[in-house]
């Protein structure tokens, strides 16, 4: 195991990773009879990439879901910046500096990249309905601030000659960056990716890792990602939780997860005498 | 030859630029498309950012002589950093951002460039990788912040910090800066391009302020260009055109550069600009026209018959409108109305509504594409250059344009036809030598100024156009001593969609016979529409359906190419339908997709024989590699074609 002092730890690379930023302590989730989470404790450190990794079913997304507010334990709690986290709606949770992205893209096909992106902001604006619907005086001054912040994102993450396309018309690929984008102009302190690179092929999976790196390695974002792919996950993570049938089997950094036998078995299966 | 500087104060790009920010000081200098706005900058707000730089080099200790290597994309801090390296008395050197970091490390270590300025994290990282091997880099500069945070910066400068330090020492190097920009002469260099080196290693041009500025005032006044011209930068840094157009011509005439905001908006950004002076290869101009013609596949049909209709006009009428030739009036007001309803849309959706001067130029181009363009009433000319002139040679005068000429020789330049063929100039443009390589300097100019250019060509009787057949070294004699130029031959059979590549032989034989490469993606698409059923590309390729449409493409080819007296021995009299495609894994072309003749040859020696002795089929067998570095075998049976040859027109009026 990883020498977790309060104080965090160096990476491989050379990145310092700070304090805990969210516990999750002894999570349990049931959906009826069903049980998707079984007493599952850890923790999200400032500035690290954590992933969550598990076989179909295992319960990453329920998970993600508990993080973000969208479910709510049964049992257990999460702590969050050293504080209890009372029972959230989502968008309060959004509002304390989680943004995410879907497993199935949910932007709003219909309208522009850079709509879509701006719809991001929205937790920032202070502005009123009528003062927007009116666009008058501070309302405009305070959209073009929005929109030099979500015209900062577009530039980071390269998609300047899609801004005026419509997400119906973009690949797949595309489509996913653009959903990174609307979490990034969120402004996030932690970032929740739900299987960002499902469905993609080999290019657009480099150019995924590349910009979840550069998020991490520019603005200190705290990553939290969900992935199938073991060869994306052991690279990008600094540590890995990993899931099976709604419990936690195994814990640490990439090499300790890949030489654990409990993960292996979940992994390949094993010869049942 | 050597010309003076018109007035004292002009002789060089820094003085250029402080001319223009007396002058025009107000009127817009560089444009960039930022965060999604167009930045703008005025001559004057340049000139302090010129300035600014400079100064924070000579605080950098930036040394008279001192090579400056300059590795990014198109942005006009880029262009600023050339200018303020020459204002302190050092010479640029842009390079090619896409080079691989061994490239780099050749002409990096090749010029000993001191200072590296580069666009962003990318090209840093290259110029690291290199610096065991350069040792002469002493500091890197960069542009773009954007992941340089954690790299060791006691060699390496934000160009804004360096700006800002040059500001601040203000005081301390003003009178340095001073001295050292009026020390630069007519003589001094202005630039090194590296030549971007198809044979053996890359050469370093050196191009005097006298080079660029009489090439640009030359060139300038040639196509009447104004300090309201606009151009969109988006070509290589490094290539020479780049730095004639939005350098030279740009400080000369004092108009507007507009940098693109990545590589990939370059379309849109060129539609929101709609420059007035547009240069493109001619691959830019065919993808362009490629995608006008898909869509109009996909429009809507009463769309798409006002566009046939109207397109026929242009193509009657439009170019004759352009030169300002005679046109009846009905004509007339059917292309008004043409332009009204698709002309002006179309151009207005290129980008290309405000063009007054297009020029394309790097290899033949596509006569249907190029007319295509001029019936829209786009004034796009052919131009003839190379690096080692300062870009230009030869150029088409606005009324004489065509597809097969590259127009009579520019302003100021002598051209002259070698016994060989090949095409020789002199001018004010010529450049001053190739560094450190006294060698190829003395085979490629002589004592008296003459530069070869490599290609052969000939000046057309009656008009005194320039066209130019081939590249010197393939043009060789066929039996009867006449001309054969086979790179003319397959550049006409390539222009149709269907022939992806064709290797014409014909050298000291009696007549010519070539090899053709069918485009699968094009011929597939006509065996769609036709109903012809095929399995693999050989099938395809040996369809005798297929092989009766190529042969009236050579046919079509062969009474053009009769049109031509010099030319017309190169007709094409058999030819056959390769049965792979030739492909640089195998050896048969060059990665930049050259065909590579001799071991064409080679390689098919039975096809050719098979060509030459009348045979009506051949039984082949090629080995090919596959992509997996695999080898196997492709065994065929080709029909060999003979193709109707036209009496030339010379010896037909003889008659």
């Amino acid at each position: 195991m990883l020498d977790t002092k309060d104080d965090g730890y160096t990476t491989a690379d050379g990145r310092t990773i700070g304090s805990v930023a969210m516990e999750m302590k002894n999570i349990t989730l049931r959906f009826g009879g069903v049980v998707a989470i079984k007493d599952i404790s850890f923790d999200i450190r400032w500035g690290e990439i954590r992933a969550i990794i598990g076989p179909n079913g295992a319960g990453k997304s329920s998970m993600l879901n508990v993080i973000s507010g969208f479910y709510h334990p049964q049992e257990g709690e999460v702590w969050y910046k050293g504080f209890k986290r009372p029972r959230m709606r989502p968008y309060q949770v959004a509002r304390q500096g989680i943004a995410r992205t879907f497993q199935n893209i949910a932007l709003f096909e219909g309208m522009s990249v850079l709509d879509n992106i701006m719809t991001g902001r929205l937790n920032h604006m202070k502005s009123g309905f009528l003062q927007q619907a009116l666009w008058w005086g501070p309302a405009a001054k305070e959209e073009a601030e929005h929109r030099e912040k979500v015209e900062k994102v577009i530039d980071f993450l390269e998609i300047q000659h899609i801004r005026k396309t419509p997400v119906a018309r973009l690949p797949y690929g595309l489509k996913k960056r653009v959903e990174l984008a609307r979490a990034l102009a969120a402004e996030p302190q932690i970032l929740l990716l739900d299987e960002p690179m499902a469905g993609m092929n080999v290019e657009e999976k480099e150019d995924m890792c590349r910009f979840i790196l550069d998020v991490n390695d520019e603005f200190g974002t705290t990553t939290v990602l969900i992935e199938h792919d073991m060869g994306v996950v052991m690279d990008l993570s600094d540590r890995v939780v990993v899931m099976d049938y709604g419990k936690k089997i195994g814990d640490g950094t990439p090499d300790e997860v890949r030489n654990n036998q409990e993960v292996i078995n979940a992994y390949l299966g094993v010869a049942h005498d | 030859m050597s010309t003076t500087a018109p007035q004292g104060a002009l002789q060089s790009v820094p003085a250029l630029l402080a001319r223009n920010a007396a002058q025009f000081g107000t009127q817009t200098a560089y444009r960039e498309k930022e965060f999604g706005i167009w930045q703008s900058w005025t001559w004057k707000q340049v000139s302090e950012e010129v300035e600014a730089l400079a100064l924070g080099f000579l605080s950098l200790g930036m040394a008279r002589g001192d090579y400056v290597a300059i590795i990014g994309r198109n942005r006009p801090a880029l262009y600023w950093a050339m200018v303020a390296a020459q204002s302190v008395g050092a010479i640029p050197v842009p390079l090619y951002q896409d080079a691989v970091a061994e490239e780099m490390a050749y002409v990096l270590d090749h010029c000993g460039a001191r200072f590296a300025i580069c666009g962003d994290q990318e090209q840093v990282d290259k110029v690291i990788e290199v610096q065991g091997k350069v040792a002469s880099i002493e500091q890197i500069i960069y542009l773009d912040k954007r992941g340089m945070r954690k790299y060791d910066h006691s060699r390496m400068n934000w160009l804004m910090d360096v700006q800002s330090e040059g500001r601040a020492a203000h005081q301390r190097f003003e009178g340095e800066l001073k001295q050292r920009r009026d020390a630069l002469t007519y003589d001094s260099t202005c630039v090194m391009l590296y030549t971007s080196g198809t044979t053996g290693k890359p050469k370093g041009v050196v191009l005097s302020n006298r080079n660029i500025i009489e090439t640009s005032k030359a060139s300038s006044e040639f196509d009447k260009l104004r300090s309201s011209d606009e151009i969109l930068a988006y070509l290589p840094m490094a290539w020479v055109g780049d730095f004639i157009f939005s350098v030279g011509q740009a400080y000369w005439t004092g108009f507007c550069v507009n940098c693109p905001e990545s590589a990939s908006t370059m379309m849109t950004d060129l539609r929101e600009i709609g420059p007035t002076y547009y240069f493109a290869p001619p691959r830019i101009f065919e993808t362009m026209l490629t995608s006008v013609m898909i869509r109009m596949e996909d429009a809507g049909r009463a769309k798409k018959r006002l566009f046939d209709k109207y397109m026929a006009v242009a193509r009657r009428v439009g170019p004759a409108i352009l030169d300002g030739k005679p046109v009846s009036a009905l004509d007339r007001a059917q292309y008004a109305l043409g332009e009204l309803l698709v002309y002006g849309p179309l151009k207005n959706t290129l980008g290309l509504s405000r063009v007054r001067v297009a020029y394309t130029a790097g290899e033949a181009i596509g006569p249907e594409i190029f007319e295509f363009y001029r019936s829209l009433g786009i004034n796009l000319k052919q131009l003839y250059g190379q690096t080692e002139a300062s870009v230009f040679i030869t150029q088409q005068p606005d009324g004489e344009v065509r597809s097969d000429t590259v127009g009579v020789p520019s302003p100021g330049v002598e051209v002259r036809i070698a016994e060989n063929g090949e095409v020789f100039y002199r001018s004010a443009g010529v450049f001053v030598e190739y560094y450190k390589n006294a060698e190829s300097t003395a085979s490629t100019k002589d004592a008296e100024g003459w530069v070869a250019t490599g290609d052969a060509g000939f000046f057309e009787p009656g008009t005194g156009h320039l066209r130019i057949i081939d590249r010197a070294k393939d043009v060789g004699k066929m039996a009867d001593g006449s001309l054969f130029a086979p790179k003319y031959v397959e550049n006409k059979l390539k222009f149709y969609p269907n022939i992806l590549e064709v290797v014409v032989f014909g050298n000291g034989r009696d007549k010519c016979t070539a090899f053709i490469n069918i485009d699968l993606s094009a011929v597939g698409n006509w065996a769609e529409r036709n109903n012809i059923a095929y399995s693999s590309y050989q099938e395809l390729a040996g369809h005798p359906k297929v092989l009766e449409m190529i042969q009236g493409h050579v046919e079509e080819t062969n009474a053009s190419i009769a049109q031509d007296e010099m030319l017309s021995g190169c007709q094409v009299h058999r030819f056959l339908v390769l049965h792979k495609e030739l492909d640089a894994d195998d050896g048969e072309m060059t990665r930049t997709r050259k065909v590579r003749r001799r071991i064409i040859e080679e390689k098919f020696a039975d096809l050719i024989a098979a060509l030459y002795d009348g045979s009506s089929s051949v039984y082949t067998e090629t080995e090919v590699t596959y992509e997996d570095g695999r080898k196997g075998k492709i065994k065929a049976t080709l029909e060999l074609r003979d193709a109707k040859v036209v009496p030339s027109a010379a010896r037909l009026a003889a008659q």
